[in-house]
């Protein structure tokens, strides 16, 4: 079975009803298989993924786990076409990443992809809508539209009065609220998030899943890496990787999520109160 | 478009760290800077060169004495060299293309009126010397020579604005009469001339000459009241040296017959003159070329140290964008992850060291304007604080008047925006190269 027909054929539908995809049949934001990467050193060659292989298909809600060394990164990397893989395949739409171009997989950033970062990597010199605009920017699209469309995305994540900040003038938390709405800007086939709550409390890690879970909730496909189990209970699936190999692939039931959901929000409720 | 924002983009970069782009600038702009100045100096040096020796005249040939080397002189109790009255009706004689022959006489002599004294020289001349050297009278009623002075050997003199002014401060020296101590004579004032510029020295074979401290006597009137012989007095003894004339200014009819007149009167010379050494022919058409030459090559020195300052202001730009470029790796990194592609990378940062330059290049075209002004400046301060060393300066330097070359703008804003934008290319294709992942991880 080549690629092509495992990206067409493809149907996982046994987890969580999911309302924005109910009617259609369910089509894949991503496809890889047999995927490794190994960095080459002077000493060694590091073999950071050895062979992993899933799909998830759009609407999913993703959590990668593993212990620190196991790959996740590296494999969010590979889905964010930030680095190309040393074998296997990778399937955007049905562009395969791996046979692209520097220039090609830059296209495909700006175009296809939506990347949250640990630690916001806002740019310091641009204000907040600016900041938000610049995957549209390296698209070559520069209109008053574009810009319309960061200020309601600014607006959406709660930033509408803060729209001529500059990243040092935030939080952490609103920073991390603005690499959000960077990433939806140009409405990305996936957002991927690297421990994007890992630097921040538990109540703002609390609003930012929030908004993860409204976006999941209208369809947008969202795959985050996490060490915290409980920010891991709160997406549909959870991946977990150790050597570099896909080691547990489990849906996470409704009941768990909502669980999950009922425990951190009684807990930011307790913390506020105790302030 | 995409242009415009990567332009603004960029000067706001700039504007981020002010203190480091104007530093960055600063190297630039003294780099234009130095070319539009020093083009300008050597540009003004060289016209006072070429108008000292057009002061001369392109049409004239001049024919001194000069002292003859030490040995040939020996044995002879009076020294006794130079241009011969002959020497003058020789070549008079024998060269059909001379339309003027001024015979000169040049003496050192203390002039004296009441207790007032100058040092200056006595020149014998004939009228004609005031048309060849182009000198006016002060409009007050005076006179040049004439020829009736010359054919009666009147004691008569025309004075120089240095002698008129040191001598009379006060009354009008028209009808005074000057007295020279060291031949008891009185010459009466006819004349008084306007400034003159000293003349350039040039090549060796021509001394400059100031002219402030002259007086002008009929040569007739010297020949009879003072002779050919000159006793001066040194360390205690008494030297005699006879000389019949000092030199001799001929002017011919056009430009091209200077060569080959002078070539003529070269070999009319060299009959009597060739043993003793004793006389030089100087072509100021010669001179003139040469002068030429010696324009370029103020120009070239110019150029090639403005060029130096301008590499200098370079590395400046290289070292800075390099630094730029390390400190700015994770927004490089950003950029790169949200699909900038290196040619994006590369172009900001081209488009930085471009507004570096240009800014700095315009700033510099600016302050170049100025340079004239500063120039004039330095040297009166020059005057003012080391007087001696101002002395010491040629006078094509204490003269000049920089001129600003226009030519050399563009020229200098082409070379200052090039050395930005090769300095800039190779940081920008550094900062473009890094893979996106690292970029991300540096701090
Ligand atoms: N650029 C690189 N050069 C060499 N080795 C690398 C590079 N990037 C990652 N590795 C190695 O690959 C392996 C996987 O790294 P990766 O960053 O994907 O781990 P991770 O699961 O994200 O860990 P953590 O939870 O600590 O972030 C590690 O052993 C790491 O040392
Ligand atoms: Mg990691």
């Amino acid at each position: 079975m080549s690629m092509a027909d495992a990206y067409g054929s493809h149907d996982t539908t046994d987890e969580g009803d999911s309302t924005a995809v109910v009617n259609t049949p369910r089509r894949l934001a991503t496809a890889i298989r047999d995927l490794t990467k190994e960095y080459v050193l002077k000493s060694e060659t590091v073999r950071a993924l050895r062979g992993v292989s899933f799909d998830v298909p759009e609407g999913d809600f993703v959590a990668i786990m593993g212990p620190s060394g196991s790959g996740k990164s590296t494999l969010l990397n590979l889905l964010g076409c930030l680095d190309k893989p040393t074998t296997g395949s990778l399937l955007l739409g049905t562009d395969d990443i791996a046979s692209m171009s520097d220039d090609e997989l830059a296209d495909i950033r700006c175009q296809r992809i939506g990347f949250v970062f640990q630690s916001y990597n806002l740019i310091q010199q641009l204000s907040v809508v600016e900041n938000i605009q610049v995957p549209l920017y390296y698209q070559g699209k520069l209109g008053s539209d574009e810009r319309e469309r960061a200020v309601k995305l600014a607006e959406r994540v709660g930033l509408g009065d803060r729209l001529d900040h500059r990243p040092s003038q935030l939080s952490g938390g609103q920073q991390q609220r603005v690499a959000i709405a960077r990433s939806l800007v140009n409405d990305p086939f996936f957002v991927l998030a690297d421990e994007a709550t890992g630097n921040l409390d538990s109540v703002t890690t609390e609003e930012i899943l929030t908004i993860f879970d409204e976006l999941n909730e209208e369809g947008r496909t969202i795959i985050m890496v996490t060490h915290e189990d409980d920010v891991a209970e709160r997406a549909k699936r959870i991946i977990r990787l150790k050597d570099g190999m896909l080691h547990l692939d489990e849906v996470v039931s409704e009941e768990r999520r909502s669980e999950a959901r009922r425990l951190q929000r009684e807990n930011v409720v307790e913390l506020l109160a105790r302030e | 478009m995409l242009w415009l924002r990567t332009w603004r983009l960029g000067i706001k970069s700039l504007a981020l760290h002010p203190l480091r782009t104007m530093l960055t600038m600063l190297g630039i702009l003294i780099g234009v800077w130095a070319v539009i100045v020093l083009t300008a100096i050597s540009q003004g040096a060289s016209d006072q060169v070429q108008k000292q020796i057009e002061s001369l005249g392109a049409n004239t040939i001049i024919v001194r004495s000069q002292k003859p080397p030490e040995e040939k002189l020996a044995g002879m109790s009076a020294s006794q060299y130079g241009l011969k009255r002959s020497d003058l009706d020789k070549i008079l004689g024998g060269v059909p293309t001379i339309e003027t022959a001024i015979p000169i006489r040049e003496i050192r002599r203390q002039f004296t009126f009441r207790d007032r004294i100058v040092d200056g020289r006595l020149v014998g001349c004939t009228p004609m010397y005031a048309d060849v050297n182009h000198l006016k009278i002060r409009n007050r009623g005076g006179r040049f020579l004439s020829d009736a002075d010359g054919m009666k050997s009147e004691t008569v003199c025309v004075v120089s604005a240095g002698v008129a002014e040191k001598l009379f401060p006060f009354e009008d020296p028209l009808g005074k009469r000057l007295y020279v101590p060291e031949s008891t004579d009185y010459y009466k004032i006819v004349g008084v001339l306007e400034h003159r510029n000293a003349s350039a020295a040039i090549g060796g074979s021509l001394d400059s000459q100031d002219f402030s401290a002259d007086i002008y006597v009929p040569i007739e009137t010297v020949r009879s009241r003072i002779g050919d012989t000159i006793v001066t007095r040194r360390s205690g003894q008494f030297q005699m040296e006879i000389m019949e004339l000092n030199q001799i200014t001929l002017q011919v009819g056009s430009v091209d017959q200077v060569r080959t007149t002078a070539a003529m009167i070269e070999a009319i010379l060299a009959q009597d003159h060739a043993a003793m050494n004793d006389t030089v022919v100087v072509v100021p058409l010669e001179l003139l070329e040469q002068a030429r030459n010696l324009r370029l090559m103020f120009l070239g020195i110019g150029i090639l140290i403005a060029c130096i300052s301008l590499i200098v202001g370079g590395i400046g730009i290289m070292n800075i964008m390099l630094a730029s470029v390390t400190e700015r790796t994770r927004e490089i990194g950003i950029r790169r992850a949200l699909g900038a592609k290196r040619g994006d990378i590369v172009r900001q940062f081209l488009v930085e060291t471009l507004v570096l330059s240009f800014t700095g290049a315009t700033l510099g075209i600016l302050l170049g304007f100025l340079g004239p002004a500063m120039y004039s400046v330095l040297i009166w301060g020059v005057r003012k604080g080391f007087p001696e060393m101002f002395a010491a300066l040629p006078d094509a330097i204490r003269e000049a008047q920089p001129t600003i070359v226009y030519e050399t703008i563009p020229l200098a804003v082409l070379i200052a925006v090039a050395v930005g934008l090769v300095s800039g290319l190779y940081p920008a294709i550094r900062a473009a190269k890094m893979n996106p992942i690292e970029a991300l991880r540096h701090e």
